[in-house]
């Protein structure tokens, strides 16, 4: 599985509440919560964001608390893939659980450019900035945490297994 | 290399002799826990994989708490879906509001006796890790994790190395766990110990109250850590037989000590030099020493939260606000963290000192901590704040600022009207 598109860059240390303001959790509706995606911290994000399109980010990306709303705003608003230096944990978690793909590559993080054009693939762990033409290689992820992503989050990949 | 007390709590948990950093287990918990901002959710999911029951009523914790009471139409629903849900399946420790024992649920949840030495909890709420005071091992998850678990009684970890955070000799005057918690944070930065344990040791231990441990326990997130976990001594023996005299009595609690060789990396700190310390905007580890940044003007200061909402915190804030008053120009709001320290505050004439003292007094909520209600701030203002957060936009407009303090602090900022220290007043 990959994906393509136009990088949305942020810094260190996103935490979720930049992500989605608590303001916002009286619904945990996904779109209510993409409608707010990035507001404190990139107000224009919404109206910019297109389907596809890939957010790069720093080191510890999502610290913070433990709102699930806020992979599921991220994935919502039509992001495809989140890459960072690193993420913090209880959102690596929570992002896994709602489907919303990761990929932790340093090098990809500090490298890629706002606006860039970016592939990724989920099965050799490759990224490729199109616009620099640089490639990085993120840890792909094991088979089982794929279907997951694939499946769109922990519920349905369980469900899924237990149609089987 | 031998194992942490983290490790080996969860090596017990998943039925294992040992487990190493890195490895995948899947391990029973002892309780499991949601508010009623992630709770609801959860229910979603729980209804969604067409489960049926709980594991155990009386292993599932469920506290409004977040947006209580109900602030709008919308957390009114919140909190009506899982009351709803608490009801049908007969939730033994669901916290209504105004019964005895409720309150901010990192505050009720020990002090009611729920969390004994050696569990393992994960909790719907990034402050879990506060039970780690109790020599236990507790981390937050998200909704979809606290669904499963809240079906199976289990959860899947990934096993954390561990950094030993060896403590020493005894603090300074006013000097609380709130300091040594933000000065630690402020030595290794906001992801310092990311997907790792912070296990406390050394001398100091001993000279750390119960209710001091839980706040460090509390932050131990905003270094990034999984949990932060204490050792079980006196002080933690002397809090379970009180908070669970008849769990305490019949030995039902678990002791863990690590090896020596257990950890990844040591840390060192001498209590006597941890200066009373403050966090400015934007990030935990944005700490200084409080005198040192005395020009900082304030227009709020928020006294509570599952950070410092406890009976000492309350008590300490009612001991130096006896006979002072909060400064012309500033809003300080008191938030006691149950409806326990509440009435303490009540029966010992606290309240009254607050109220004299021109404060605002409020039932227990995390309310303003996350923004949410009671205490929002507008385009500019500054608020000195017990909480554990100072993130852009955490306590309302994206342009206002949080500087995060221990209550000596907090007290002292209120009365003179800006960042200040206890002995200026």
């Amino acid at each position: 599985m990959s994906v393509k598109g136009r990088v949305f860059k942020y810094g260190n240390d996103v935490d979720t509440d930049v992500i989605i303001p608590a303001r916002h959790l009286t619904s945990a509706d996904p779109k209510h919560l993409a409608a707010h995606c990035m507001e404190d911290i990139d107000a224009s994000f919404v109206s910019r964001v297109s389907a596809g399109d890939i957010m790069v980010a720093g080191s510890n990306f999502g610290c913070g608390s433990s709102r699930e709303h806020a992979p599921i705003a991220i994935k919502e608003s039509g992001i495809s893939l989140v890459i960072a230096e690193s993420f913090a944990r209880i959102f690596y978690r929570n992002a896994i659980n709602v489907g919303l793909a990761i990929m932790e590559c340093p090098e990809a993080s500090a490298a890629i450019n706002d606006g860039d054009e970016v592939e990724a693939d989920f099965d050799s762990g490759v990224i490729r900035d199109i616009t620099t033409g640089e490639t990085f290689e993120a840890k792909p992820f094991p088979e089982f945490i794929k279907r997951i992503i694939e499946a769109g989050g922990l519920v349905q990949y369980t469900k899924l297994k237990s149609e089987a | 290399m031998g194992m942490t007390m983290t490790q080996k709590i969860l090596a017990d948990h998943a039925g294992l002799k040992e487990v190493r950093a890195g490895d995948l287990i899947e391990a029973r918990l002892d309780k499991v826990l949601g508010n009623d901002v992630t709770t609801p959710p959860a229910i979603n999911v729980f209804k969604n994989m067409g489960a049926d029951d709980v594991f155990d009523k009386d292993r599932v914790i469920m506290v409004p708490d977040h947006f209580t009471p109900n602030k709008d139409i919308k957390s009114a629903e919140l909190c009506k879906c899982m009351r709803c849900f608490a009801k049908e399946h007969d939730i033994t420790n669901y916290f209504e509001l105004g019964q005895k024992g409720m309150g901010i649920e990192h505050v009720i949840i020990p002090d009611n006796g729920l969390i004994l030495p050696g569990d393992a909890i994960i909790g719907a709420d990034s402050h879990t890790c506060t039970y780690g005071a109790l020599g236990a091992f507790a981390t937050g998850v998200g909704s979809t994790d606290l669904a499963c678990a809240m079906v199976s009684g289990s959860t899947w970890f990934k096993v954390p190395d561990g950094i030993k955070v060896v403590l020493k000799g005894i603090p300074g005057p006013y000097v609380t766990g709130k300091d040594i918690i933000l000065h630690l944070i402020g030595m290794i930065g906001v992801d310092g110990a990311l997907y790792k344990s912070l296990e406390f040791t050394g001398d100091g231990v001993a000279s750390i109250s119960m209710d001091q441990r839980l706040t460090i326990s509390n932050m131990a997130i905003e270094c990034g850590a999984k949990n932060g976990i204490f050792p079980v001594d006196e002080v933690t023996l002397n809090y379970i037989s009180v908070t669970n005299p008849s769990r305490f009595s019949k030995g039902e609690y678990k002791t863990y000590e690590a090896d020596e060789d257990a950890y990844e990396s040591t840390i060192e700190i001498d209590l006597a030099e941890v200066p009373l310390t403050v966090a400015l905007p934007h990030l935990p580890s944005n700490t200084r020493a409080a005198k040192d940044v005395k020009d900082m003007k304030i227009d709020q200061v928020v006294i509570g939260s599952c950070t410092n909402g406890r009976e000492e915190d309350i008590k300490t804030a009612a001991e130096l606000f006896k006979g002072k008053k909060v400064a012309d120009g500033v809003r300080c709001i008191v938030i006691p963290g149950s409806q326990r320290v509440y009435r303490k505050a009540l029966d010992e004439g606290w309240l009254a000192v607050f109220d004299d003292a021109g404060c605002v007094i409020s039932t227990p909520t995390c309310g303003p901590c996350l923004g949410g209600h009671m205490g929002i701030l507008a385009e500019g203002e500054r608020c000195v704040s017990t909480t554990n957060r100072n993130f852009v936009g955490r306590m309302g407009h994206v342009k206002s600022e949080v500087i995060l303090s221990g209550v000596p602090v907090a007290v002292a900022s209120a009365v003179v009207g800006r960042v200040a220290t206890p002995d200026e007043m």
